[in-house]
């Protein structure tokens, strides 16, 4: 392998990574307010991307509208699973709310494969060309992605910790009985997180369509659990963490792709994601928690 | 205070004996004379499979209180060592040429391989994987299923020779799920989750799902007893999956699928989480529906995810909560409230 085509897996993994990243902070953030592994959350990114495909194919929407579009739906979804789903069950075993979230998450693919059928429905790239680095081929979509995902993650990092809102949601994830004794507003600051994770999910579903312009029902699925490994392996809870993470397990499936081992590099990620558990399962960035009798 | 009504252990086996043989007989009378065509049948067969592979999720999820989610992971090594197993034998010509009873051995063999293939397999995953809990507990197995399916699609390219046949499919397993061999099969893989769960192993589990840290304070190992729950649950969804190579004919590791083991999940969370009796109904409910419902087939997976988020909100505990059914407890039951009412009556002609 030279040592340009190495460049280019990194860049292809950087890509891939920013999109596992943008998800794995919509998991992270939810994961760390309400303890809940929110499997929906891959299969908000699948509605988006259908939202993108039929504004651009049916509708022949401009490109721009369809984007914000699918950005709304998704963010609208996510809120919406989270009041008649999730909020019902805020004071259920964990077990309960983890078995909800399958449902949903099973609801949302079954239901996208009865609306919208088991094909996959592919479109025009919406960013297309490439240019020239140093010798390696870098293509636009790349950098797009790179640079709206780097964009979202600064801006969200400014919202949690310059922002009233972002010090409500962190009250509400270190203590949630305190924080509403302080008069914090529990169901608004449970809702504005999972509005601002499905809007991240909104973001990705449209990065990962500039990467592979198809959608199908169950393109989340996997989405969503290798985002969610990228946040276990950052540390859940840890924002800077869900970064690291995704674009990790970006650049790691790009690497086992060019040693030409692609059909496992699903297996190498549940590895990692075994081998974290096992030996740090508090992440790289993550805090230990200490089980109380 | 007279003495309560008891049936004594040795009629109760009798007494639940006699009904498996009668149960039995049921079902033989009807497919002999055709009040159930091979079609049923089949289903019938299929049903034989959910209910031993809801059951022993059942173990790990309801009794041991973990959520794994890697179940058909464990079926599908139970499949393919079964399938590769009787594959190797003349079972295949046997039974083509209408020999029945000479490959009973050869099935029989197939059976215990795939229940300890896939015990080794629940070992090796669960002594890492019962160290984490909860969410953690499901991602990981969800992990080592995923991993498990995803070998037996690449390992052929890995190994040099044809083994498992990758995604095009392992073909020409002799169909060896007779309707008798499911039966007998399903009364013994319920027979030792009831034996289990009823002796002091059983009630130790019990005691780690209600309190982990208070089960520990008392002198209960809880990681053996983790660990044997899990494996045990392992190695009848081995069981199972072999039961289901022998119906299908041949096997495709697209089969065992994420989806896979929700639906397993489906039966036993739909059942009720704890109960055995929940999880044999709701296998045989979500089989058998679907089948008389075929225009409705679109909509199968659909209402499931939805029964399963409706259930979690309105019933968490499932239809049967964690109430098992016993019929000698049932009779015992309906002799003392009889002997009540005749005592309380004879006691108020007393006072007169």
């Amino acid at each position: 392998m030279t040592f340009s085509s190495l460049i280019a897996q990194f860049i292809n993994g950087l890509q891939t990574g920013s999109v596992y990243a943008l998800v794995a902070l919509g998991y992270s953030m939810v994961y760390g307010i309400i303890k809940l592994l929110n499997f929906a959350h891959g299969d908000i990114i699948m509605v988006g991307a259908y939202v993108v495909y039929y504004a651009i194919a049916s509708f022949a929407l401009p490109p721009m509208l369809a984007v914000i579009l699918a950005v709304l739906v998704s963010t609208l979804l996510g809120v919406t699973v989270e009041k008649v789903a999730y909020t019902p069950l805020r004071s259920a075993p964990r077990l309960s709310l983890l078995i909800t979230a399958i449902g949903v998450s099973f609801l949302l693919e079954n239901g996208a494969q009865l609306l919208f059928g088991a094909d996959k429905k592919s479109l025009d790239p919406m960013v297309s060309g490439s240019f020239q680095l140093g010798g390696v081929n870098v293509s636009y979509a790349a950098v797009v992605t790179i640079v709206v995902s780097v964009i979202a993650m600064v801006a969200l990092t400014i919202l949690v910790n310059k922002t009233k809102m972002g010090k409500a949601m962190r009250a509400v994830s270190e203590d949630m009985g305190a924080a509403q004794l302080m008069g914090i507003s529990l169901n608004r600051t449970i809702s504005m997180t999972f509005a601002i994770g499905s809007f991240l999910a909104g973001i990705g579903s449209v990065l990962y369509l500039c990467a592979y312009p198809q959608a199908t029902p169950t393109m989340g699925s996997m989405l969503g659990i290798k985002a969610f490994i990228a946040a276990v392996l950052g540390g859940i809870g840890s924002i800077p963490g869900a970064m690291i993470g995704g674009f990790a397990i970006g650049i790691l499936e790009a690497l086992v792709a060019a040693v030409h081992l692609s059909m496992w590099k699903d297996a190498v990620v549940f590895l990692i994601l075994i081998i974290v558990l096992l030996f740090k399962p508090a992440g790289l960035l993550g805090k230990k928690t200490q089980e109380k009798v | 205070m007279e003495k309560k009504f008891k049936i004594a252990m040795p009629v109760r086996y009798g007494i639940n004996f006699a009904l498996i043989v009668l149960g039995w007989v049921i079902f033989t009378v009807l497919f002999s004379t055709g009040a159930l065509n091979d079609y049923w049948k089949g289903i019938v067969v299929n049903i034989g499979v959910n209910i031993i592979l809801a059951t022993s999720l059942n173990i790990a999820c309801g009794y041991l209180g973990q959520l794994p989610l890697g179940h058909a992971g464990f079926m599908a090594v139970g499949a393919y060592t079964g399938a590769i197993y009787i594959k190797a034998t003349p079972a295949y010509d046997l039974l083509r040429a209408g020999n029945t009873t000479a490959i009973i051995p050869y099935v029989i063999v197939a059976i215990i391989l795939a229940a300890l293939v896939s015990g080794i397999f629940g070992l090796l995953i669960g002594i890492p994987a019962l160290r984490l809990k909860g969410d953690y507990l499901a991602i990981i197995t969800l992990g080592f299923g995923e991993i498990i399916r995803i070998v037996i699609t690449n390992i052929d390219s890995v190994l040099g020779f044809k083994f498992t046949y990758g995604a095009s499919g392992l073909a020409r397993i002799p169909k060896f799920s007779s309707f008798n061999l499911m039966y007998i099969m399903t009364v013994i893989s319920l027979f030792l989750i009831h034996v289990f769960m009823k002796s002091r192993h059983g009630r130790a589990v019990l005691s780690i799902r209600d309190n982990e840290i208070a089960a520990e304070s008392v002198g209960i190992n809880t990681t053996f007893y983790k660990t044997t729950a899990f494996v045990f649950s392992a190695m009848l969804a081995g069981v199972a999956g072999c039961l289901y190579a022998g119906t299908l004919g041949s096997l495709y590791p697209a089969t065992f699928k994420f989806m896979k083991s929700i639906e397993i999940l489906v039966m036993v969370v739909l059942g009720g989480m704890g109960s055995m009796l929940g999880s044999v109904i709701a296998a045989i409910v979500l089989t058998g529906l679907p089948e008389l419902l075929r225009s409705f087939s679109d909509y199968r997976m659909v209402l499931y995810s939805l029964a399963l988020v409706l259930m979690m909100i309105f019933r968490p505990k499932g239809l049967m909560g964690t109430y098992d059914f016993s019929l000698n407890k049932s009779i015992e039951n309906i002799v003392n409230k009889i002997r009540g009412k005749k005592a309380a009556k004879a006691d108020k002609e007393v006072q007169e």
